[in-house]
């Protein structure tokens, strides 16, 4: 450390280039502020990092691909070394994707890599989606961040779907045809849509060289710019943290950017680049080859989108048609597909989207929020969102319902009516179920808080009662289950006051009760000093030193024992 | 900051004899040493191992390259260019996913091992800006717009916004005037297929006889002159047509009288659900379905739908033979194929 005495060269060309630039930048306030900006640790926020790293995975392969591949629905004859395509007529797109794939020399990893960064971005965006809901981070002050995200979700199953159909293949080319079809069926102006987005008839010439325009133009710009605004919002905030000893709503506790998660953020990216690299070298995706290109006649069975997209295609095919209508006037309403193509989907993604206000609404809490709430701690909100994960799932397994009947040998139809009656009962079901759950984890920390870990030491009293040593919780342990405070439901003010006159805007306050009873009404209240000092004294006359186990009284109640005895070598009692 | 003793003190009661309504935040727990921060031989050791992750770098880069030249161009041999292509993406990514993962892993044991991992904890400040600033952005955007004079101004105001409003136009108007091609959506209701129009094989576009049709053989089918079209594709897209010859007894219904010939049914091959191609067709039952989204269809029956979520039958070509024996069709479809549109009866 002699640099600051005598500048070794290097030192002080970085000096200098510092200099130079913060003659122009005034860049020094911004590296003072930020360089040691603390960022708390968790794995679960790792989820978020993937989908940045993945994002950017798919920007350097898709820079690279754009190099070869030609957006041109004009037609031509394959003379490429595949053999089993010489002499088909197709698309340049097709063409150029099987050049891609076998004459430009590691053309074919990057379009895997890009294909397998794609569906990495789209489930990361998903679950990291899932840890903000569940942890409640979208509350004050993030709920515009949370719409940032999931435009972001919408905005990347938009490049998805427009970047996959770009090879003009037999499988992208009827998912083309199908989104045509969900067109056409909105009323009024399905069929001019239809013609907006295909410049004419479907498939027409226009459609490749658009669809790029979107996939490598719009759709990246907007996420580029909006994954800006999402994490400018998330410095502006600052992390959440997760509950714990020592974390407050006025602090943030973990380790600074410099060097620890430059280290470690930096590290990761090549970490989710590598495995992604990996997945494109062993694991082939879209072999576009064997589909050969779009033609509207053959279609092969056992067809599947993207995962993402599986659920839209699910909805599609639990729909019983009988629910098309011609209206008085002789207009065709496909209520067949605006139901399962727009309806649907349309109310679960507002359910998601809203959530956070409407959470907003019914609490009536206008705190800010930075420390995370465990999902446990929260039944209506966890099982709320069980529910709608239960229902996406339950349509991505539906419009998997022809591969479940071959691989499963069970019929088809029987397979379509089961997730027709599921996609009622199963968000119902996992709702309730989900609520049990976390309610019985939420006795379950008031047990640990008030009666301590068993520690297997049974006991025999000198009356010949058994009884086995509870240790109580150390205060770290007892803090992440005491943490959280327990919503009530909202009490209001009586229908009448004391003269029996009614009161003005009761019939408002009762339904936001109401709705806050929805919410609240089931609820396990977290420990309080004088419940633990009520249990603990219940059983103080019988305590045991932890060393002796000197039976002493007959009776129940707890028996505990100090934690001090119990420690372990790094004077904290282990997790149980 | 060592804190596992507060348990007892902390459930004492107050001077006045009364607990807190909850309890108190413990506080930092207590740092934990790593075996790197106690021994100098396993920090030697962590240091070392991260020497080697960024070596295992540098060597997937160098073994990357070496692959790159080494395998040389996999389109060589046309006869091995499926395995030379497999072998070549395998050895690239896998050098890749060393050069990549090394650095990656490298970086990550870095921080986890070898730097300091004492916790940190930072003040949290309000995110809403102060009285005085919102005073003052208030101020300054009442100065602004008085400075303006947009609010004594009124028809200034309108004139802006009016205009504002209305020059869009001169980028919309040309791009929707051109963006949805002729805009004749009247194209959707009507096909190549006209009386005489001969049926040939997809893709051959060899014409089929009614004596080269046996019962229970399905046939891909578009019509003879589909390369004639202007766009061979986008007519193919309403054109495409199965047909099937059953025994005629088996024949419940069709969609008009005389349509079908000597047992032989065409149907639309596009499905009247979203439209994707119906394929699969099951001889014993006469059932098309559509791989799609399963609808099914009773080609024995109108081809009505029996199962799935179309709603409407496959529209049925009219087809008859003409002298030579070549099968043709009668007309174009009676009704528009493919997937439903609002105006698809007008």
């Amino acid at each position: 450390m002699t640099t600051t005495s005598t500048p070794t060269p290097a030192a002080k060309a970085a000096g200098a280039t510092a200099d130079y630039l913060d003659q122009r930048t005034g860049i020094g306030v911004v590296v003072k502020t930020f360089a040691r900006k603390i960022f708390p640790d968790h794995w679960s926020f790792l989820l978020g990092e993937i989908a940045l790293y993945s994002f950017v995975t798919i920007l350097i392969s898709g820079v690279f691909l754009t190099m070869f591949f030609v957006p041109s629905m004009g037609e031509t004859t394959y003379t490429g070394p595949w053999s089993s395509m010489q002499g088909v007529e197709m698309s340049q797109a097709f063409s150029s994707t099987l050049r891609l794939s076998f004459e430009v020399r590691g053309g074919l990893l990057m379009r895997q890599v890009h294909h397998w960064a794609a569906l990495i971005f789209m489930a990361a965006i998903v679950t990291h989606m899932m840890r903000v809901f569940f942890t409640g981070a979208f509350r004050k002050p993030r709920e515009l961040n949370w719409v940032v995200g999931f435009t972001l979700l919408i905005l990347g199953m938009l490049a998805g779907f427009s970047g996959y159909s770009l090879p003009d293949d037999v499988l992208s080319g009827n998912g083309l045809r199908i989104a045509d079809g969900v067109i056409k069926a909105v009323p009024l102006i399905g069929s001019y849509t239809s013609y907006f987005v295909f410049g004419g008839e479907f498939p027409g010439q226009e459609l490749i060289p658009r669809l790029f325009t979107v996939h490598v133009l719009l759709i990246p710009a907007l996420i580029l710019a909006l994954i800006g605004l999402h994490l400018l919002f998330v410095v502006l905030h600052k992390h959440t943290q997760y509950p714990g000893s020592g974390r407050t709503e006025k602090n943030v506790v973990g380790y600074p950017v410099l060097p620890v998660y430059a280290a470690k953020a930096g590290g990761f990216f090549f970490v989710v680049f590598g495995v992604i690299a990996l997945m494109g070298a062993t694991m082939s995706i879209n072999a576009v080859w064997n589909y050969g290109p779009y033609d509207p006649s053959p279609v092969s069975a056992g067809a599947q989108p993207d995962w993402y997209m599986l659920f839209l295609e699910g909805s599609l095919r639990l729909m019983p048609g009988q629910a098309e209508f011609v209206t008085w006037g002789g207009y065709t309403v496909s209520a067949n597909i605006i139901i399962p193509a727009m309806i649907v989907p349309g109310i679960l993604f507002t359910m998601l989207a809203a959530y956070p206000f409407i959470e907003a609404a019914v609490t009536g809490d206008r705190r800010e929020h930075h420390i995370l709430d465990r999902p446990r701690n929260r039944p209506f909100r966890t099982a709320f969102g069980v529910s709608i994960v239960v229902a996406f799932f339950i349509l991505a397994l539906a419009g998997s319902n022809d591969l479940i009947a071959t691989h499963f040998h069970l019929s088809i139809n029987d397979i379509t009516w089961a997730f027709r009656v599921l996609i009622f009962v199963g968000p119902w079901l996992s709702f309730v179920i989900t609520k049990r759950i976390c309610l019985g984890l939420q006795r379950k920390d008031r047990e640990l808080v008030l009666h301590g870990h068993e520690t297997g030491r049974i006991v025999r009293f000198a009356s010949g009662e058994y009884i086995e040593v509870h240790k109580p919780l150390d205060a770290h342990e007892r803090w992440l289950r005491v943490q959280h405070e327990a919503i009530r439901p909202l009490e209001i003010e009586p229908a009448e006051d004391s003269r029996g006159v009614r009161r003005k805007g009761y019939a408002l306050d009762r339904m936001r009760q109401r709705v806050s009873q929805v919410f609240y009404e089931d609820r396990v209240e977290p420990v309080t000093p004088a419940e633990l000092t009520a249990s603990h004294s219940h059983g103080e006359h019988d305590a045991l030193e932890a060393d002796v186990h000197e039976p002493t009284q007959v009776g129940g109640g707890s028996h505990l024992v100090e934690p001090d005895a119990e420690t372990g070598v790094e004077g904290r009692n282990p997790q149980i | 900051m060592s804190t596992h003793d507060t348990h007892s003190h902390e459930l004492e009661p107050h001077g006045d004899g009364t607990l807190p309504d909850r309890f108190e935040n413990p506080g930092h727990p207590e740092h934990h040493q790593r075996l790197g921060d106690l021994d100098p031989k396993a920090n030697k050791k962590a240091e070392r191992q991260v020497l080697a992750l960024f070596t295992v770098s540098v060597v997937g880069t160098i073994a990357f390259a070496v692959a790159y030249f080494a395998l040389g161009d996999p389109t060589t041999d046309p006869t091995k260019i499926a395995s030379a292509t497999r072998t070549e993406n395998l050895w690239l990514g896998l050098t890749l996913a060393f050069a990549l993962l090394g650095i990656g892993t490298g970086a990550v044991h870095w921080a986890k091992t070898l730097m300091n991992d004492h916790e940190m904890s930072e003040e949290r400040h309000a995110i809403a800006s102060d009285a005085e600033s919102r005073e003052a952005a208030l101020q300054a955007l009442q100065d602004g717009a008085e400075d303006s004079g947009i609010s004594r101004r009124g028809a200034l105001k309108g004139a802006v916004i009016g205009a504002l409003a209305l020059f869009p136009i001169t980028i919309a108007l040309p791009l929707i005037g051109n963006i949805g091609g002729d805009w004749n959506v009247g194209k959707l209701k009507h096909t190549m297929w006209k009386k005489g129009t001969r049926l040939a094989r997809d893709p051959s576009g060899r014409a089929i006889k009614a004596s080269d049709v046996t019962i229970g053989s399905v046939f891909h089918v578009i019509p003879e002159n589909l390369e004639e079209a202007e766009h061979p594709l986008d007519e193919k897209a309403k054109a495409v047509v199965l047909l099937i010859r059953l025994d005629p007894r088996d024949i419940k219904s069709e969609q008009g009288e005389g349509w079908s010939y000597d047992g032989i049914v065409a149907y639309s091959k596009i499905c009247t659900h979203v439209g994707c191609p119906v394929a699969l067709y099951e001889q014993q039952t006469h059932h098309l379905l559509c791989p799609c989204h399963q609808s099914t269809f009773d080609v024995a029956d109108s081809a009505k739908v029996v199962f799935g979520p179309a709603k409407r039958a496959l529209p049925q070509l009219p087809i008859t033979i003409d002298d030579e024996g070549y099968l043709i069709a009668q007309s174009d479809f009676h009704e528009p194929v493919g997937p439903s549109f609002w105006e698809r009866k007008k």
